[in-house]
Parts: C-alpha cells; structure tokens; sequence
C-alpha cells in the first residue's frame, strides 16, 4: 500500500515540478528562446529545475543548514522528529544538515573531477587529431589500452598504489575518465580538421593553442556538452560508489555514499534514512541524463 | 578475420597484464615505504623488498610474475599470509555465480522489452519503459540494493545476505542470491533493452521491411523473422557489454549483500593496501571484460555472412 501511495506521490510531484518549471522557464527566457522551452519534454523540465535545486542547496549550504557540519548534537540513530526532522546519524549528527553539506562536497568533488578530466581529455583528443602521424597513433594506442581494463576495477588499483585521500581519488576518476573524453574529442575533432577553413587558418599561421580554442572547439562543443552530461553522471556515480566503498571522500565530510555505508543498519529496521542520500544521488543523475537526453535528441534533430 | 581478432584479444590480454603490473612503477618513491608508512625501520624494510622482490629489476619481476600467473600462482597476500590462488579460488566461483544467475534473468527480459518496444513504439508502452529505463541507468547500485532490501527483505520475504556454508545447495543458493541478482539486472536491463529497441526500430525502416509489410504479415512476424535477424549483431554486442558491465557491478552489490565474491575480497585488498591481490583480482576482472567482448566480435562476425566473406 504505502509502496502504491510513494508511487503516486512522486509521479504527481514529477508532473507538478515539470509543468512549473517549463512555465517559468519560458516566461523569462528571451524571446529567441521561447520556441525551445515551448517544444521542451516534462522530463527536461523536471531536470532542469531538480538541477537548479541542487546548485542553490550546495552553494547555500550554510545558511540552508540548520546545524554545523559535523556537530555533534545528541544521541545516535534519533527517530524522525523535531528539531531533528530526518534524525541523526551513528554519531548523532543531524542527518538533514549533513545532506544539505553533502550537496555541495559530493556534487562540488564530482563537478571538480568531471571538469579535469574534460580539459585533460578533450585537450589530447583534439591535438592528437590535429597533429595526427605518431604522436595520434602513440596517444591513441595507450587510450586503447587502458580502455581495456574496466574503469572501476582501474581506479581500484590505482587507489591501492596511491592511497586513499580526496586529492588522489580526484586525479585517479579524473585521470580514468579522461581517456574517455580522449575518445570522443579525437573522433570529433577528426572531422573537424579535414576541413577548409582549418587549412585556412594553418595557411594564416595560426598557432596550435589557438586553432584548438578558436577554430576546432566552437565547432566541437555541441558533442562535448552532451558528453560532459553523461560524464559527469559516470564520476558522480564511481565517486559515490567509491566512497560507498569506504574508499572515497572520508568522514567527518558530509558525503552521500559514506553517508549510505555509515547508516546502512537501520535499513534492517525498516528505516528509510539510509535511502535518503542514495536516492538523493539518483535524482541528481536522473535530472541529468533527462536535460542531456534532450539536448541530444534537439542536435540529432530528430523529430518523431 | 576472426583468426586476426583472436591474435589481437591476446594481444590485449598481454598489455592489460603490463599495464596492471606496472601501474606500481608509477609510484615516485618506493612501493615498501609507502606501504609500511614513514616509520618503518631499515629493516622491515628491506625484508618487505625482498619479499616483494622489489631488488629485482621490472621487466624480470613482470617475467616471474606471469609465469606464475599463467601456472595459477599468483603470490602471496600480504595482509593475511595465505597463497592468493586459494582465496581468490573459493570466490571466483562465487562471483562468476552470482554474474550468471543476473545475466539468466537479465539477457531474455531485456530482449523481450526492447522487441516489445519496438513493435510498439511511440506508444504509451514505449515511452514508460523507455523513461523508466533512463530513470534505471541513472540510479547508484547501492541505492538500487537498499530499496530492493526495503521492499522485499524488510518482510521477511528474501534474505538480506547471502551466507554460504558447506552444506547450502544449489537450491538455498538460488533464493540467498536473488536480491543481488535482481539488483544487478535491474542495472544492467536498462541499456541492454535501449540499444535492442534502437537497434531493431533502425531497420523497420528499410525496403525489404516494408515488402513484408505490403506482402500482409502481422507486425509481430515482420519484428520477429524479419527484422531480429538482422538486428542481432548490435544486439550481441550490447548483451556483451553489459555482462562485461556485470563484471564491475558486482564489486558493489557484493558488498552491500555481504555476498563471499571476488569484489569483496577486492574491497578488503585495497583497504589494507594488498596490491598483490588487488592486481591478481584486477587481472582477472579484466581478462573476463577482455575476453567477453572479443566472443562479441567473434559471435557477430560469425552470424553474418557478409562478413565472414569480406574481400
């Protein structure tokens, strides 16, 4: 009944958030703008306001939160009620303080990885393809092979060589996913540089850095954005995953996944808590997957 | 051709085992010191050297360390002093297990759903699953786990964890094991059900679909003889990748559910900082990955003839 009840509740919530959102979004936007918020899917919407929620709740974070951090304010695993509204954790922390914390770490590590990996990657990828001859071949091979492993299975023995700290975790998702981004940016890139207006610009004497920001990245950044999406989803998810783990972002750092490992018990006792920063991480990439399914349908201009 | 994409599977197989064992030489200082700490004496030290064999140049450690591989010796763990061949023994059977029972429920209802929405696609069928299914995709597998033990461990219906004892059968196994399956082809039906829709609606659109739709077929023969045929290259890839996928996705859900896998045993490694074993087990992950994709390449080439006969 009450699985029926959730169920309902958070399709009419879905529906509701989705139809504002769509609305205020197309009362502000300007007036070139208008068709797109127009044509935009519920499931746009919904993401694109679920994602404006997360960025106000981390960058608000101190003010939003009732309490400090990593306070200690009174015995472990308190039931739902005031003035601790969601409980608190093993510790007796407030569990909807260290949630609202954990916006901004989870979500800031995650953005700070994804962006790392993105410069790192899509740098590469498109001077490999503008240089081209061995120095292509011999980046491109490496990729190859450290594509062969399995990328959680990577970072794990990573992880063991360098240690567990937030630092390394960084570099090692970042250095994971860039070969990824490699990837794309190279296959990209590649239909780029065969292009006239590239001669054109070798021809003027344009340097490497600026063909690679002037002339090939304007013309690459409708692929990489979506990618940027998707990846950040793939980091957010390993990072959770890894500090889930217990091998990740590490206590007294409101964190999601160690937030999920730290109060997994109370699952057994038929308490939801444990769920809540899980699902909050589910509903972040939902939301991004849903605004990036969009946008690649809209530059595929694919109309069903 | 497939004799050419097995010579180049060893191949892979071969810079995969350089990469996992050389990633330590990455280390700027010592592998020894940075394992025991800054306060290690000299001579812990150099007894941790020797028994890693760390006075040895590379490529001859990399030597001694694949023939034992290839013989089934992978060393010895650090963290608890017993040959790493006879725990990883014990639990690959486990994991591989756990990753077939997931594939057994995953691979036909992915197939199902995906032909279904395909038969009827733009319907109300359609686009539910297809929202239901990106909504899947995007969701961690611990919070998959947790709510699948809410839901259905909760009430006494499955167990939690999975305990195996000498005397549990294949039976006991079955059930202890079926909320981590159940976990794991959640996950992995998702994609696995896109990429079979995609893959057959891309072919309704050619002549010789639309010949057996004027000759008067029912839909469903059109989807099933005509068009699964032909969709079923892209199809075994993705079914390959995603129980590839299954490889990696089960560290996680073995740890939720306590089950005794490879990814658990992974986990504890790389808490105490056990390389050895944390490459035996990464190596194998890896060959399973490997090797996977390349029976993909292999099972695609074979079912079709054009191009089995490519000039």
């Amino acid at each position: 009944m009450t699985i029926l009840l959730s169920i309902v509740v958070g399709l009419a919530l879905f529906f509701m958030i989705g139809f504002a959102a769509r609305a205020v979004l197309q009362a502000f936007a300007p007036a070139h703008h208008k068709p797109t918020f127009r044509d935009m899917p519920l499931t746009a919407s919904f993401g694109l306001a679920v994602i404006l929620l997360y960025i106000f709740v981390a960058v608000f974070a101190p003010l939003i939160a009732p309490y400090g951090e990593s306070e200690v304010l009174g015995a472990q695993f308190l039931p739902w009620a005031s003035p601790h509204y969601l409980g608190t954790d093993k510790l007796g922390r407030d569990m909807l303080t260290r949630l609202i914390y954990g916006a901004r770490n989870t979500v800031g590590i995650a953005f700070a990885t994804t962006a790392l990996a993105f410069f790192v990657g899509s740098f590469l990828g498109i001077w490999a393809a503008l240089v081209g001859g061995w120095l292509d071949q011999w980046l491109s091979r490496f990729v190859d092979a450290l594509m062969a492993i399995p990328a959680l299975i990577f970072s794990l023995l990573l992880l063991t060589i360098f240690g567990t700290s937030v630092l390394t975790l960084i570099l090692v998702i970042a250095a994971v996913d860039a070969t990824r981004v490699y990837r794309l940016a190279r296959s990209v890139a590649q239909g780029i540089v065969v292009m006239d207006f590239i001669e054109a610009a070798r021809l003027r004497g344009e340097g490497m850095w600026r063909l690679i920001r002037r002339e090939i990245l304007p013309n690459a950044m409708a692929p990489l954005v979506a990618e940027f999406g998707l990846r950040f989803c793939f980091v957010f998810l390993s990072i959770s995953a890894l500090s889930f783990l217990g091998l990740g972002i590490k206590p007294p750092t409101a964190d999601w996944g160690s937030m999920v490992r730290e109060n997994a018990t109370l699952i057994t006792f038929g308490d939801i808590t444990p769920l809540l920063p899980a699902g909050a991480i589910a509903l972040l990439t939902v939301a991004v997957n849903f605004v990036v399914d969009w946008q690649l349908h809209r530059a595929s201009g694919l109309k069903e | 051709m497939i004799g050419q994409r097995l010579l180049l599977g060893v191949l892979t197989l071969f810079i995969i085992s350089v990469v996992i064992f050389g990633a330590t030489e990455l280390l700027p200082g010592d592998l020894a010191r940075e394992l025991l700490g800054q306060s290690a004496t000299e001579e812990t030290l150099a007894a941790l050297r020797e028994q890693l064999g760390l006075n040895d140049p590379a490529p001859l450690r990399y030597w001694n360390w694949l023939a034992g591989v290839l013989q089934g010796d992978f060393g010895m763990s650090m963290a608890t002093q017993k040959p790493i061949s006879e725990l990883v023994g014990a639990r690959l059977g486990n994991t591989l297990f756990l990753a077939l029972y997931a594939a057994a429920l995953a691979v036909p209802f992915a197939l199902l759903l995906g032909v279904l929405a395909a038969l009827w696609r733009n319907s109300i069928f359609d686009r539910a699953s297809n929202a239901l299914a990106l909504t899947a995709i995007s969701f961690p597998e611990f919070f998959v786990a947790y709510t699948l033990i809410f839901w259905l461990a909760q009430s006494g219906l499955f167990p939690s964890m999975v305990r195996i004892t000498g005397s549990t059968t294949t039976g006991d196994l079955l059930y202890m094991a079926f909320l981590p399956a159940l976990t794991l082809t959640l996950v992995v039906t998702a994609h696995m059900m896109r990429m079979t829709r995609a893959a057959i609606i891309n072919l309704l659109a050619s002549p010789y679909i639309e010949m057996a739709r004027l000759k008067g077929m029912s839909p469903i023969r059109v989807v099933l003889r005509h068009a699964v045929p032909n969709a079923l290259a892209p199809i075994i890839n993705v079914v390959a990748l995603n129980l590839a996928y299954l490889i990696t996705g089960v560290v996680v859900v073995e740890v939720v559910f306590v089950y005794p896998g490879l990814g658990q045993l992974m986990i504890d490694a790389v808490s105490n900082r056990d390389i050895a074993v944390v490459q035996a087990i990464a190596l194998i992950f890896a060959s399973a990955y490997v090797l996977l994709n390349l029976l993909a390449d292999v099972l695609s080439t074979i079912i079709n003839p054009r191009l089995m006969h490519r000039k």
